[in-house]
């Protein structure tokens, strides 16, 4: 039997992908694949997993959500939108001219972005000081770094990582969006990263491999999350680039691309389609 | 008027330098069509290195394969080499005076509404302030072209900014490019605008309007931000009335600066610098933050006007 919980989940998770579609159409640019990737992993944390306040994004005591991969924007700023944080009409207004919805989000310009981001690599060191505080502070909450399998290519992500193991930081959970996917084609023929959960448990990082589409696995995982006492989280996502969009699933060609034409209209039926069946 | 993609063309002329330089090795960071570099992996496999997202790496491997005699040409956008491995290319590349070529695109705010990360608008002070380093920012696909060809004849490490934006020709073959040398597109003694990379259209353009109004204006293209051509700047101080400089920049540090740098020197003129006005952008295509920064033909020619009252 699936939870009303889980199924609540799924429902929004396929609104979020419908509204992904809409808003990608009317920008003309944008980042899909990553976005519908991590967009299941994005509702989990929103509507389930994290303390957060829409009424008072500043809540002292909110857990915090860094999209380090931040040309994901799209997933984030549709979640955000779902969440109350902001209406539609800002939502359909997505790399416009004089829009707030930068395609890299601005901390300043929408309530609910912890951290600008767009250049990988960042976010992890962020979310340890964002943690290191919560450990100095005596505070409960805790941080959530969302990071691109690529993007852990980057030396500092494995700065972090010892950083973060070091200090003892069980408070920060990072998780890895592991589509197998960077720009130039699968990571492991670009720059390998496997054996890679070997890699971050070697780092001292405790380790949950998960399927990033799976709800159960992903409420179940993160629910639990700080896992280990003493230890930071990484959470494994295995996922699919592009997911929920027949043409850009695990299409190297979909990282970035707005969506016109016959695409579009594909998109818009399969978005669709997938709501009706609820 | 055509418009090309200088990204585009410059890969071209890079594939065909492969043929001539057997030393190029060109590394990329992940970005292969934005950059073009995808082209020369077409032609030349065996001495293309997609090195990943690890710029910082993919700089110190190519001062080691210069090191080694290659002539590396790093490809990336002008933010992530200018800023993420900005002390690779001063330490291990610029201070060993390393024969490494960088090759960036999306200079400037031509990124547009992908936003404020990805702009390069601090770029060329940056690199400019690193000692051996050259520094070229080339304003449409001819110059590109030759800027290419020029940086692979010299020895030593080069910054080359490149455009996302299509650009106007400007250029055409019998034009020449030297490193260390302006080049000069209007005469005039009223005014003269100073302009860099793609502003060089734009620069032109408002001194042909200005000429209607009968201000003779003088423009020059900088494309050889370092070395700087002195020589044609005290030039335009002495003979003309005001400077303008254009630059899709910040106005703190880039060609303005460095125009500055030198007339405060010489003496004799006022510069007004046009470019970003030290702030990061809003959100926009490359057309509507020029716009909102008043980097246009018009903002120019009110500024010349508005100096020789
Ligand atoms: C420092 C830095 N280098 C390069 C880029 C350009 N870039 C944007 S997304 C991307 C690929 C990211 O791949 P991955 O992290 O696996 O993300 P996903 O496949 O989930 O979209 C690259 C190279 C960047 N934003 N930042």
């Amino acid at each position: 039997m699936i939870s009303p919980k889980i199924k609540e989940l799924k429902h929004i998770a396929k609104q979020a992908r419908k509204l992904m579609v809409e808003t990608l159409i009317c920008a003309g640019c944008g980042h899909p694949g990553g976005a519908f990737s991590s967009i299941d992993l994005m509702t989990a944390l929103y509507f389930d997993i994290m303390k957060i306040d829409p009424h008072n994004p500043q809540w002292d005591e909110r857990d915090r959500f860094i999209l380090s991969k931040g040309h994901s924007s799209i997933g984030l700023y549709t979640i955000l939108h779902l969440r109350g944080f902001m209406d539609k009409e800002t939502l359909l207004t997505f790399r416009q001219d004089n829009s707030l919805l930068c395609g890299h989000p601005d901390m300043h310009k929408i309530a609910g972005v912890e951290m600008s981001t767009g250049s990988l690599g960042h976010g992890l060191s962020v979310g340890a000081g964002l943690a290191m505080v919560g450990k100095m502070d005596k505070k409960n909450y805790r941080v959530f770094v969302l990071m691109g399998d690529g993007e852990t290519q980057e030396g500092s992500v494995w700065e972090a990582a010892l950083f973060a193991a070091h200090h003892k930081l069980d408070n920060l959970v990072g998780i890895v969006d592991r589509n197998m996917l960077q720009i130039d084609g699968c990571t492991e023929d670009i720059l390998a990263l496997e054996p890679y959960r070997a890699k971050w448990e070697t780092f001292g990082w405790h380790v949950e491999e998960i399927d990033g589409h799976n709800f159960k696995q992903i409420k179940e995982t993160l629910e639990r999350c700080p896992v280990s006492a003493s230890r930071p989280t990484l959470i494994l996502a295995n996922t699919v680039k592009g997911k929920g969009i027949s043409f850009m699933e695990r299409n190297p060609a979909w990282h970035g691309g707005g969506l016109k034409g016959d695409q579009a209209e594909i998109a818009l039926q399969e978005t669709n389609a997938a709501l009706v069946e609820d | 008027m055509a418009k090309k993609s200088m990204r585009h063309e410059c890969a071209k002329s890079l594939v065909e330098l492969g043929a001539k330089y057997n030393e190029i090795i060109v590394l990329e960071g992940d970005l292969k069509e934005s950059t073009q570099s995808i082209q020369f992996q077409q032609a030349y496999p065996e001495r293309y290195i997609d090195c990943g997202i690890a710029e910082q790496n993919m700089v110190g491997v190519a001062a080691g394969l210069a090191l080694a005699g290659k002539i590396p040409v790093v490809q990336s956008f002008a933010c992530f080499i200018s800023m993420r491995t900005c002390e690779q290319a001063r330490t291990s590349v610029a201070y060993p005076r390393l024969n490494v070529k960088f090759v960036v695109s999306h200079g400037g705010i031509s990124p547009g509404s992908a936003g404020t990360t990805h702009h390069a608008i601090e770029d060329i002070a940056i690199m400019r302030a690193i000692p051996n380093m050259a520094v070229l920012v080339p304003g449409d696909a001819e110059e590109a072209k030759q800027v290419l060809h020029a940086a692979l004849a010299y020895e030593g490490p080069v910054y080359i900014r490149l455009s996302a934006s299509d650009t106007k020709d400007i250029y055409t073959e019998r034009d020449v490019f030297n490193i260390g040398r302006a080049t000069l597109l209007r005469e005039g003694n009223d005014a003269c605008i100073i302009t860099t990379g793609t502003m060089v259209a734009v620069g032109v353009e408002a001194a042909d309007q200005l000429l209607q109004k009968g201000v003779k204006t003088r423009v020059i293209q900088m494309a050889s931000i370092k070395p700087l051509d002195h020589g044609i700047i005290e030039q335009a101080a002495k003979e003309t009335e005001a400077i303008v400089t254009v630059e899709e920049h910040n106005i703190l540090g880039g060609l303005g600066g460095a125009v500055c740098e030198v007339v405060a020197e010489t003496g004799g003129v006022r510069v007004k610098r046009i470019g970003i006005k030290d702030h990061f952008s809003d959100v926009g295509t490359a057309t509507c933050l020029l716009n909102k920064e008043e980097i246009t033909v018009q903002a120019i020619a009110k500024n010349v006007l508005g100096m020789l009252k």
